[in-house]
């Protein structure tokens, strides 16, 4: 940690210059005058926290800066110096307990990660020196040594590949462990390396470590004796960074640019910003008050004793003289430290133990989610994984949904449909039809031809124009296929085996290419085979791969065939290629590409062109020259694309489909009806995006869509901005300012009453909306939209890029009430959002790990998501709402007697209860049962939760945490307390209660107390507990024998190590008095009587609960997708329309 | 019902995970199907409904009414007879005693207070001694003891606690038993007189023991050097508190009831909860069946009159009282059960009415769904 913030502190000074020179095998270069050896960090790398030494000061400072913990080391601190009622020992043992679990727990963890550390700092690696390889620990590795690494071991800092044992120049490398992806990537060796890596005289400019893992810019300039410098680009398929694996490459050489903590891996295991749940803020918001009334309960004390004192004869009667000590001291301080150790008399009303119950809550309770079988996923093999277990509670207080689309929503599982080749479309054919197609050729599915060169072609643009990857298999996967292949993988098809490809997309392409006669045999040191309809292979020349990107939309590549042609292919969004081909053969292909989108395919349209030798020449001189660029490499990439990406002609376009996931339209159903808003970003485009929205039902027949899109703002010939003004007043007017104002809690999904309105915007509009131009008045446009969109029961935000989803997320978050918000994805765009939301969901989809790393709960399908909010979040939620409610009423009622009391004692911070009590409260006699209670409670059984969407409703918006349940426990508390003081103080006053007329003192008076206290406490939590497990009932029970028990054993036994022998035989003596059995039943059923009152009187307004048994049985099953009035209803309106 | 279904499922998912070879990895990465970790234990779920409250209301009501007219019959027939003797009053004839207050005088005052007992006290009677405004709970008062001293610990007799201060050491001796409680222990002395009809003062009989709790007597608090010896020679190097006339092995004649385990002294050691308290002082003893322990008639109280109160304003009274099976007098306990008892009947009855009314058209609204 601190060694980070040096890092950076100094980092900050390294910044300013913007570059890093480094000596290739730190040797010194002719064209430098002096070699200064450039002092960059070593390559050690720390995740380790501590060290042995400073272990304990710097665990201690961490703990105490959390203000819980070091508002009780006050506290304690005060006991120890001012002269208290109660011992240090009281708070200072569990304070004490708390701190060395949570230091044991974190030294193991860091114990744990110094054995991380050592072992990848220790791992031998080869460096050359003086062209051998020499051993070395790789912590030594300096940046500019020359490494070493063979296959399928990982990079032990971030290298430029110098060399290559693989004849193409290239080594393949999976960077599982990074980014999740475990897909081989190609990286490149710098261009034109010579051989001899000895006598390689080289520097390399690069910029400074930044965490984003996939840019890299850099410059390498190699020195020959005879002629001048040569310069290479580097970028970041030179890169290997450290963390990733070397694979299918015998070995590579490389050369280290970034060590130890500045490697990119490093870089970016800078810890998430910790999310805080709502629920946390109410409990602060709570002990806030509880701080308040604990202050003030020391104030009026305070005052009451100097009150009382200033009486004649009170201060210092003759039989209680006080010390010289306390005689010596000055009023004022004698005052204040009355006032302390007030507050250290009451501090109890705040346990420490509440923090460590509410942790373990979180805790143990993530278990169930990780435990779930509903969320195992058998084609993943995996379940559902949490990452954090701070925000259980806040997956049932969702209030907007935010949700990817592909992969989410859909499988994106791809699959080649159909496509329309210069405009006669070419429909889909089943799989059963495959081996005609290959056979006979695509003939006979081709029904209305378009010309057989353009489908040639066509078909060549699908094989040549992608990144994908022929998978060479290697002897482990081999074995692995032709063991168990099906088995291992049961859910690949036979025929995507083989490729691997950044996106699916790519693979159903070149999969739907090869239906069609036109097979992809791979790339070999940059050329692409092809095997055509007369199984020839073709074979072209790969010259530039013009990548693709979400900004464009679209990707190319250069090819030249045998004949010499130099092609260029590009396949892309038909908003990217439109623009970009001949007018006159957009509207041929239009009309297909618009059809599919309707019918919520994903569609690309091809376009080529055929470059002259000028042509390439200058494209290609642009190329090597952006590539080279070490600033904003970026631009002038997109600069010289751009200018290549045009005058294309069309081919045609294909159609893609991504099938829904499973039971995405009932979950979609069922989180709408739990109240939650959700709203679908996604980068697609709008047809194919609203298409998905009406099959999974979050639009419906009877919505009425309500657009703000590109084509809407340009349709009306006017200026953008003139017609988002007029469009957002309008649907204002039309969503917001019309809508029936009572909405809340009626199913309005069902009723079609209300027109539903759902809204639809777009990646620019929204950049209009966002970030108006400065001379229009319309700051107001931001709120608006938010209005619109928050009356609207979907909202499908399209063609967003993944900032712009978080922008959305944020915009929302910050918007009035701030409502909870969750995003949902599964790919690397949705990060941004995932971190954005207060929950993050990561749906463990094909595109990576990424999402899953970064979120906070990641679960293997959408569907998912019903159980995990309805379900689990509502549990989550109600378990910890009442342990938090609960842990500040018991306290209140505990400490009210005491602070009674000092009315009675002349306020001289007299305890009521005995220290062993006071300090066995929280942590033995009422912490099992509360916890218990939280981990387990289920007031609504699983079941009815999963089918009845719509009791999510009854505990948004914190329902069980506001003020107005928080005042009823506090009231509860304060008439519990009020009861056990003065029950117990009108049964002393006559002191002689038992039969032989012997009195009881001030200690029995407590004990009495602290009885009637651990009964009420234990049995109103029993009377709120609606499921009682046999570990409810062992613990419950088991709390209170305990007590007893222990009571019992305290009183028994003269203890030496005491001062005072304070309980001696008084809880024996209470329980042979028959008038305190009498008063402790008494005062019990008390104080449960105005709770059960309310129980009995509150039940008609709850009817879920009552009707709970009779529907889960009985309803459960034969409507498990949707409950029948629902299916009525929207039947109706389907046959309606 | 659940347990069956929920088998079924589990086959269900059995099925397609091990529909190939590869069965094994799906078994062991599935988690647990154990009935804890899916949130299945079996559960019993109890609803707070009307229909379960209402018996339970009523009878708690039926229960608790007659305990309480029980208690609070038993806490009327009691006899209780309390006398204050402070002598603020001039006409009171400790008026006197209570003025020329001093420690060190060696003549005690005394004086007698002539009362009458209207009905007979027929079991034992218990005598106690009350003190009102005496804040014996008084935190810096409550500390002011060294139990380990008390139990016979010698090394903390010749060394008493730092908490016994200001009441620890005196004159460089350590003092026996140290600190404020044992300091200011009661110390007038009570006599009762019968008075006949013709005159004469007959002394009524006060035991002395029996008036602490047994384990306080027997274990928690013990003389010195074990109860045989000579306390005299236990205690040397130690002095008497400041405020007592003798020292603490003068405190009784009987051996049983000298030094730490004088129960007078342990009474007084157990501080009480209330600022205005009562403790056992005596205990009559009936002595047959025949005679009712205190007849009917006149009595004299004669105090020794020792104990200051009126610096801080107090009282002391003296306290005659049998003690039934829940102890002394207080009518409270009975009037609690009673009203709580009753309150509890009426809000049956209400719910009653309530659940009877309403109850219907919550039936009827809940059938349509």
């Amino acid at each position: 940690m601190l060694r980070r913030r040096l890092n950076r502190l100094f980092g900050g000074d390294e910044k300013r210059v913007d570059s890093r020179t480094i000596y290739v095998g730190n040797r010194p270069c002719p064209a430098t005058e002096t070699f200064i050896p450039p002092k960059f960090c070593d390559n050690r790398i720390v995740s380790s926290k501590y060290t042995i030494w400073n272990f304990l000061p710097k665990n201690l400072f961490e703990q105490f800066r959390r203000i819980a913990n070091f508002y009780f080391l006050i506290i304690f601190l005060v006991q120890v110096i001012v002269d208290t009622p109660t011992s240090p020992v009281t708070s200072g043992l569990p304070l004490f307990f708390v701190i060395t679990v949570t230091a044991i727990k974190q030294g193991y963890e860091d114990w744990l990660r110094h054995k991380a550390d050592s072992e990848v700092n220790k791992y031998p690696v080869r460096v050359l020196e003086d062209g051998q390889p020499a051993r070395k620990d790789s912590e030594k590795i300096k940046v500019g040594d020359i490494v070493e690494v063979v296959e399928d071991e990982t990079f032990p800092c971030d290298l430029i590949l110098l060399q290559s044992s693989r004849d193409d120049d290239t080594c393949f490398v999976t960077t599982a462990s990074l980014d999740g992806e475990s897909n081989h990537k190609t990286h490149y060796t710098v261009p034109d390396m010579e051989k001899d890596l000895q006598s390689l005289s080289a520097t390399i400019e690069c910029e400074q470590p930044q965490p984003d893992l996939y840019k890299f810019v850099g410059r390498m300039h190699i020195y020959k004796p005879e002629h001048d410098p040569a310069v290479r680009s580097l970028g970041p398929e030179n890169l290997l960074l450290k963390g990733a694996t070397l694979k299918n490459t015998k070995k590579i050489y490389g050369v280290a640019v970034y060590t130890g903590m500045e490697t990119k891996m490093a870089l970016n295991y800078q810890g998430k910003s910790q999310k805080r749940s709502a629920v946390e803020k109410s409990i602060n918001a709570f002990l806030l008050v509880y701080l308040c009334i604990l202050i003030s309960k020391a104030v009026v004390c305070t005052t009451l004793k100097y009150v009382w004192q200033s009486q004649d004869g009170q201060d210092e009667p003759w039989y209680n003289q006080k010390t010289e000590k306390e005689k010596g001291t000055i009023l004022y301080v004698k005052m204040f430290t009355d006032f302390l150790s007030f507050m250290v008399l009451f501090n109890f009303i705040i346990p420490v133990s509440m923090y460590v119950t509410v942790e373990m809550q979180k805790f143990l309770g993530s278990f169930f989610i990780t435990w779930d079988r509903d969320f195992f996923d058998p084609e993943i093999e995996e379940g559902a994984l949490v990452n954090t277990s701070d925000l259980n509670e806040e997956l049932g207080q969702v209030e907007y949904v935010f949700t990817d689309k592909t992969g989410t929503l859909t499988q994106n599982n791809m699959e080649f449909i159909e496509c329309c080749i210069d405009g006669f479309q070419y429909t889909a054919f089943s799989s059963e039809l495959d081996s005609f197609c290959v056979t006979d050729g695509p003939v006979s599915t081709f029904q209305e031809k378009a010309g057989r060169e353009k489908e040639e072609l066509f078909l060549r643009a699908l094989c040549l124009c992608h990144t994908v990857q022929v998978k060479e298999a290697g002897p482990d996967e081999l074995g692995g296929d032709q063991v168990d292949g099906p088995a291992s993988e049961p859910l690949r098809p036979a025929e995507q085996r083989g490729f691997i490809a950044s996106s699916p997309d790519e693979v159903a392409l070149v999969k739907g290419a090869m239906r069609y006669g036109f097979t992809f045999l791979g790339l070999e040191s940059k050329t692409m085979k092809i095997k055509n309809w007369q199984n020839d292979v073709e074979e072209y020349e790969l010259l530039h791969v013009l990548n693709f990107d979400p900004v464009r939309r679209r990707m190319s590549v250069i090819v030249r065939s045998k004949s010499g042609d130099t092609l260029l292919f590009c396949k892309g969004a038909d908003s990217s290629i439109f623009p970009r081909v001949r007018p006159e053969e957009v509207e041929r292909i239009r009309m297909h590409v618009q059809r599919s989108a309707t019918e919520g395919y994903r569609t690309l349209c091809v376009a080529y062109k055929r470059l002259s030798v000028d042509e390439y020449a200058a494209a290609d001189a642009g190329l090597r020259e952006a590539r080279l660029a070490l600033q904003d490499r970026e631009e002038k990439l997109m600069a010289v694309y751009n200018q290549v990406e045009t005058a294309m002609s069309l081919i045609g376009a294909t159609a893609v489909e991504d099938r829904l996931q499973e039971e995405a339209a009932q979950t979609m159903e069922a989180l709408q009806g739990a109240g939650m808003k959700v709203w679908v970003l996604t980068g697609d485009k709008m047809e194919t995006a609203k298409s998905t929205c009406y099959a999974c039902r979050l639009f419906r027949r009877s919505t009425e869509l309500l657009e703000l899109t590109v084509r809407t703002l340009e349709s009306g010939g006017r200026r953008r901005e003139e017609m988002l003004h007029d469009l957002l007043f309008d649907f204002h007017r039309k969503a917001v300012q019309d809508a029936p104002p009572a909405r809340a809690g009626v199913n309005r999904s069902w009723s079609s009453a209300n027109p539903e309105y759902g809204f639809i915007v777009d990646g620019a509009a929204l950049a209009l909306v966002m970030n108006p131009s400065p001379d229009t008045n319309c700051s107001r446009y931001r709120s608006l939209f938010l209005q619109i969109c928050q009356n609207c029961t979907a909202v499908l935000c399209c063609r967003m890029a993944p900032l712009q989803k978080a922008q959305i997320v944020k915009m929302v978050k910050n918007s009035k009430g701030s409502p909870i918000t969750l995003s949902i994805g599964d790919g690397a765009n949705d990060v941004s959002m995932i971190l954005e939301a207060h929950v993050g969901i990561g749906v463990k989809g094909k595109e990576g790990r990424q999402a899953v790393r970064n979120s906070d709960y990641a679960i293997p399908k959408l569907k998912h998501l019903r159980k995990l909010l309805l379900a689990h979040g509502h549990l989550y939620y109600i378990r910890i709402a009442h342990l938090v409610q609960y842990f500040f009423y018991k306290n209140l009622c505990f400490i009210l007697p005491q602070f009674l009391y000092q009315f009675f004692c002349g306020c001289s911070q007299q305890p009521l209860y005995d220290a062993a009590y006071l300090t066995m409260y929280n942590i033995c006699f009422t912490s099992m049962p509360i916890l218990a209670y939280s981990l387990l409670e289920q007031q609504i059984a699983i079941e009815v939760l999963l089918d009845n969407a719509t009791l999510y409703r009854d505990i948004a918006k914190n329902a069980m945490l506001r003020w107005g349940p928080f005042l009823y426990w506090t009231v509860l508390a304060v008439f519990q307390g009020l009861i056990f003081f003065f029950g117990v103080k009108y049964l002393f006053s006559n002191p002689a209660l038992q039969d032989n007329g012997q009195v009881f003192g001030n200690w029995s008076y407590g004990t009495i107390v602290f009885t009637v206290l651990v009964f009420t406490v234990t049995l109103k939590l029993a009377l709120d507990t609606r499921h009682w497990t046999w570990i409810n009932h062992f613990v419950i029970w088991g709390s209170l024998a305990f007590y007893v028990v222990f009571s019992f054993f305290w009183g028994g036994i003269i203890w030496p190590f005491l001062k005072q022998q304070r309980l001696y035989f008084v809880f024996f003596n209470m329980l042979s008095s028959v008038s305190a059995w009498l008063v402790i039943i008494l005062l019990i059923v008390l104080s449960l009587l105005p709770d059960i009152l309310l129980g009995v009187l509150r039940k008609p307004r709850g009817p879920h609960t009552q009707q709970k048994p009779a529907q889960s049985s009985g309803g459960h099953h034969q409507t498990s997708d949707r409950p029948l009035l629902m299916r009525t209803f929207s039947d109706e309106s389907n046959t309606v329309m | 019902m659940m347990a069956s279904s929920y088998n079924i499922k589990e086959e269900d998912g059995h099925h397609s995970g091990s529909s190939g070879p590869g069965g094994n990895a799906v078994r062991t990465k599935k988690p647990d199907n154990t009935a804890f970790k899916q949130q299945r234990l079996p559960a019993w779920q109890p609803i707070i409904t009307a229909g379960t409250v209402l018996p339970a209301f009523f009878i708690i009501g039926l229960i608790f009414i007659p305990i309480g007219i029980g208690l609070y019959v038993t806490s009327n027939n009691i006899k209780e007879f309390e006398i204050d003797y402070t002598g603020i009053d001039i006409s009171s004839p400790c008026f006197n005693c209570s003025q020329s207050y001093s420690w060190n005088t060696t003549t005690s005052c005394t004086c007698s207070i002539p009362f009458s007992l209207d009905q007979p006290f027929e079991s034992n009677v218990f005598m106690y001694y009350g003190l009102s405004n005496f804040y014996q709970n008084h935190r810096r008062y409550v500390k002011s003891r060294d139990d380990s001293q008390l139990n016979g610990n010698l090394d903390s007799l010749k060394a008493p606690s730092k908490e016994c201060e200001p009441y620890r050491i005196n004159e460089n001796m350590p003092i026996a038993p140290c600190g404020a409680i044992a300091n200011s222990m009661f110390n007038d002395t009570l006599d009762l007189f019968y008075i006949d009809p013709n005159g004469t003062r007959t002394p009524i009989p006060l035991m002395k023991t029996g008036i602490a709790w047994w384990t306080d007597k027997h274990v928690k608090f013990r003389n010195p050097g074990g109860s045989s010896s000579n306390l005299t020679a236990v205690f040397y190097g130690t002095t008497k508190p400041l405020s007592w006339p003798k020292p603490v092995y003068e405190l009784d004649t009987d051996p049983e009831n000298n030094g730490f385990v004088n129960e007078d002294l342990i009474v007084w050691m157990r501080t009480a909860a209330l600022p205005t308290f009562r403790k056992l002082y005596r205990i009559i003893q009936k002595k047959n069946s025949l005679t009712p322990t205190l007849p009917r008639g006149n009595y004299t109280l004669d105090i020794v009159y020792n104990y200051p109160v009126r610096s801080f304003d107090g009282r002391k009274r003296m306290i005659l009282s049998t003690i039934s099976w829940m102890g002394g007098k207080n009518p409270f306990l009975g009037i609690a059960y009673i009203s709580v008892g009753s309150v509890c009947f009426f809000l049956g009855v209400v719910l009653l009415f309530i659940h009877h009314k309403y109850g219907n058209r919550n039936n009827s609204s809940d059938i349509p769904n």
